[in-house]
């Protein structure tokens, strides 16, 4: 099976899915009312994007330096930074730090670049126990699924699918759809995994450069909890997660809280800087940075392309996707959905590998519209198009070029002559006006939802000269 | 910008074949208040067919064709907003480097979405001369995001006073044609027409009116092939219904 074949498949499933479709649909509702009611002001929502925007620009374009600072002020507070080009190699490197510390249990708050190493299973299968403790990470672990959202991994389930699950989990419990009881559950047994964990891992929001700060946003405590308890805390994040300056912070928790959920501010916000000191009472004893490159530095080559790496993953694009609202998720087939998916997972893993993504986009502009960081995603989502069909070799772009189809090619240019030829377009539209009712009744995949569309019996230009209309 | 003497009237490809009355009326409409209107023989397509499908050369071989239709400084006005966009916006970034650049700067600069140019260059009037009326209104993606003139539709149809405008549910979201995304993601684009045809047939309206033949296409399709009494129309068509002069 291609991989347009096995993206089909899973927009079949999901459309005919009538259950998820409706859990997408009335948290995307939600999430948006939400957002919207923390931005009423456009001239300051405005501003604040521009600023955020310049902020993530300015990390970017000094991205090798920051770095570098960022690790000399890490290692100075006793936080050692380890460098990863691939998810195998975070994994080792994670693995590594496990095992040097003889840890056998891990306790994870939410973090999507350990979802694109596929760290639980890779520690999994080295005898490690890995529990995710954030609340929605911790329904999908039971149902063995990945996160279908960056933000709210556990989005497609509703309240009546994640109380079978903790029937089925937790048999000692009586079962309810009680979201309070479901939820004191998780934290029972979550509270014991806290204080037994031997490691915490977590990701990072913003790492700082100047002051060698580890920022992490999180609702549920669970991040503090998984950073403060176990005696080791690893950290992984991505290469563009670095900022500037301290000061470059609260703008960018605030448009990134607002824009992910509609909240002022996160229940949680921590600060990492160093493990405990000496006469602190508590805290890990070590705490570690992972990098990941992942695709990263290539996506940088282009100078277009490079906007994709402002993005802060606050899920407002897939919040406000019509597609994503329909098929959810999973139905993308890979970390990260919805329009940055769309965009940076053909970049990080190759056209020639999820190119077809980029089919399933009207290109109707709302991700745009409300990027937090101005991605302009639409434009990027048509520039991969152009990648993924191009004729000719010489794109910094992985596969480009791999979904040109010599078929489709030459119904392009066919096209191209057609209308581009002043004559022979009019003899096309004088055709097909006369011949109007041969027009074909069934015209699949069109007619499947619509009945076909029909040629008038004059075109415009006929019509134009007719009325009278200057013609030059 | 001052009420200029003449305008060409940039068809597209799309109401040319499928929709000439709403261009037509939409022409109507700007000869009405004095203005000379040219139809330039040699316009088909602005190319964003092509564009959107990742075919760049194909789409700027076309849109070099077009140039040359519009020689003069008359401002374009183009009855789409997906359209206008497309010359607007991605005609620039289609020929940099490219022959022709600066005159698609040039173009583009001067290129108006028909109920933008009604409204902002016109200050089109209106009375409405019609029956009471319920419509509802879709306003295109291209049109509200891209051009950024989803409040002008707003506006004209609220000059008429026999005209009661209903809100649909989820108004802002897309129709789901996308051009080729139609047939690309038929089960999408399928679910997402669907989807607005329920809204839509839910405020009661008897009309849906669009500044864009695209989603009037899309919506119209299925709300005639599930036999829906609710009617499409292009704005060009019901304001000239509106106000006494449709030709009909």
């Amino acid at each position: 099976m291609n991989q347009h074949q096995a993206f089909e498949q899973r927009i079949h499933k999901a459309l005919h899915n009538a259950q998820l479709r409706r859990n997408f649909r009335t948290a995307m509702d939600g999430i948006r009312r939400r957002r919207a009611e923390q931005f009423q002001d456009e001239a300051q929502l405005q501003a604040l994007r521009g600023q955020a925007r310049a902020i993530r620009n300015n990390s970017l374009g000094r991205q090798a330096e920051l770095l570098e600072q960022l690790e000399e002020r890490l290692t100075g507070n006793g936080i050692p930074v380890h460098w990863a080009e691939t998810p195998e190699q975070a994994n080792a490197i994670i693995h590594g730090i496990l095992d040097a510390e003889n840890a056998r249990s891990v306790v994870k708050g939410k973090s999507m670049v350990s979802e694109e190493t596929g760290l639980n299973h890779y520690l999994e299968q080295r005898g490690i126990e890995v529990i995710e403790s954030d609340l929605g990470e911790y329904i999908i672990q039971m149902a063995q699924e990945p996160p279908s959202h960056i933000v709210a991994p556990a989005i497609h389930k509703n309240r009546v699918e994640v109380a079978q699950l903790f029937r089925e989990y937790h048999p000692e419990q009586p079962y309810t759809e009680d979201i309070d009881e479901l939820t004191g559950t998780a934290r029972r047994v979550l509270r014991e995994k806290f204080a037994s964990a031997d490691a915490g891992l977590s990701g990072v929001n913003f790492a700082v450069a100047e002051t060698g700060t580890l920022c992490l946003v999180e609702n549920e405590g669970n991040g503090r909890l998984s950073t403060t308890a176990p005696r080791l805390h690893i950290a992984i994040t991505g290469i563009e997660k670095v900022v500037e300056k301290l000061s470059d912070v609260p703008p960018l928790l605030e448009i990134l809280t607002k824009s992910a959920t509609g909240q002022p501010i996160t229940t949680y916000f921590n600060m990492i800087s160093r493990p405990r000191q000496a006469g602190e009472k508590d805290g890990p004893e070590q705490v570690h940075l992972v990098l990941l490159d992942n695709g990263r530095s290539r996506i940088r080559l282009d100078d277009e392309l490079l906007d994709t790496l402002r993005c802060i993953r606050c899920g407002a694009c897939m919040n406000h996707c019509p597609v994503y609202v329909h098929v959810g998720g999973h139905a993308y087939g890979t970390t990260y959905p919805g329009p940055i998916g769309t965009v940076l997972e053909p970049q990080r893993l190759g056209i020639d590998q999820v190119g077809s993504l980029t089919s399933a986009c009207s290109l109707c502009g709302a991700c745009g519209e409300v990027c937090p960081v101005r991605i302009p995603l639409p434009k990027l989502i048509n520039r991969l198009r152009a990648e993924a069909v191009k004729a000719q070799r010489g794109s910094d772009v992985k596969g480009h070029g791999s979904l040109r189809k010599p078929s489709e090619a030459m119904l392009w240019k066919s096209w191209s002559l057609l209308y581009r030829n002043p004559l022979l377009y009019r003899l096309f539209t004088r055709l097909a006006t006369r011949l109007r009712l041969l027009a074909p009744s069934r015209l699949r995949p069109w007619t499947d939802y619509r009945s076909a569309p029909r040629p008038a019996s004059r075109s415009l230009s006929e019509l134009a000269r007719q009325e009278g209309y200057g013609h030059e | 910008m001052n009420k200029p003497s003449a305008v060409y009237f940039f068809g597209t490809c799309l109401i040319d074949l499928l929709y000439p009355r709403a261009g037509l009326a939409g022409m109507q409409l700007i000869r009405d208040a004095g203005i000379r209107v040219i139809y330039p023989d040699g316009q088909s397509c602005c190319g964003q067919p092509a564009f959107n499908s990742g075919y760049r050369e194909e789409a700027l071989s076309v849109a070099r064709s077009q140039l040359a239709c519009f020689p003069e400084e008359h401002p374009v006005v183009v009855p789409s907003g997906s359209c206008a966009g497309m010359i607007k916006h991605h005609w620039p970034e289609l020929f940099a480097g490219q022959p022709g650049h600066e005159q698609a700067i040039a173009v583009a600069g001067r290129t108006y979405e028909l109920t933008e140019f009604l409204v902002d260059v016109m200050h089109l009037e209106l009375q409405d001369l019609g029956a009471p009326t319920r419509i509802a209104i879709h306003t295109s993606c291209a049109a509200r995001r891209e051009m950024g003139v989803a409040d002008r539709i707003e506006s004209l149809l609220g000059q008429l006073a026999n005209v009661e405008v209903l809100e649909q549910a989820h108004k802002t979201e897309c129709c789901g044609f996308g051009g080729t995304f139609s047939v690309k993601q038929p089960d999408i684009s399928g679910a997402m027409v669907e989807a607005k045809s329920n809204a839509l047939q839910a405020t009661g309206a008897s009309r849906v009116i669009s500044q864009d033949c695209g989603c009037l296409m899309n919506i119209g399709g299925a709300l005639e092939k599930r036999q829906s009494d609710l009617a499409t129309q292009h704005i060009a068509e019901f304001l000239l219904e509106r106000t006494g002069r449709a030709s009909e």
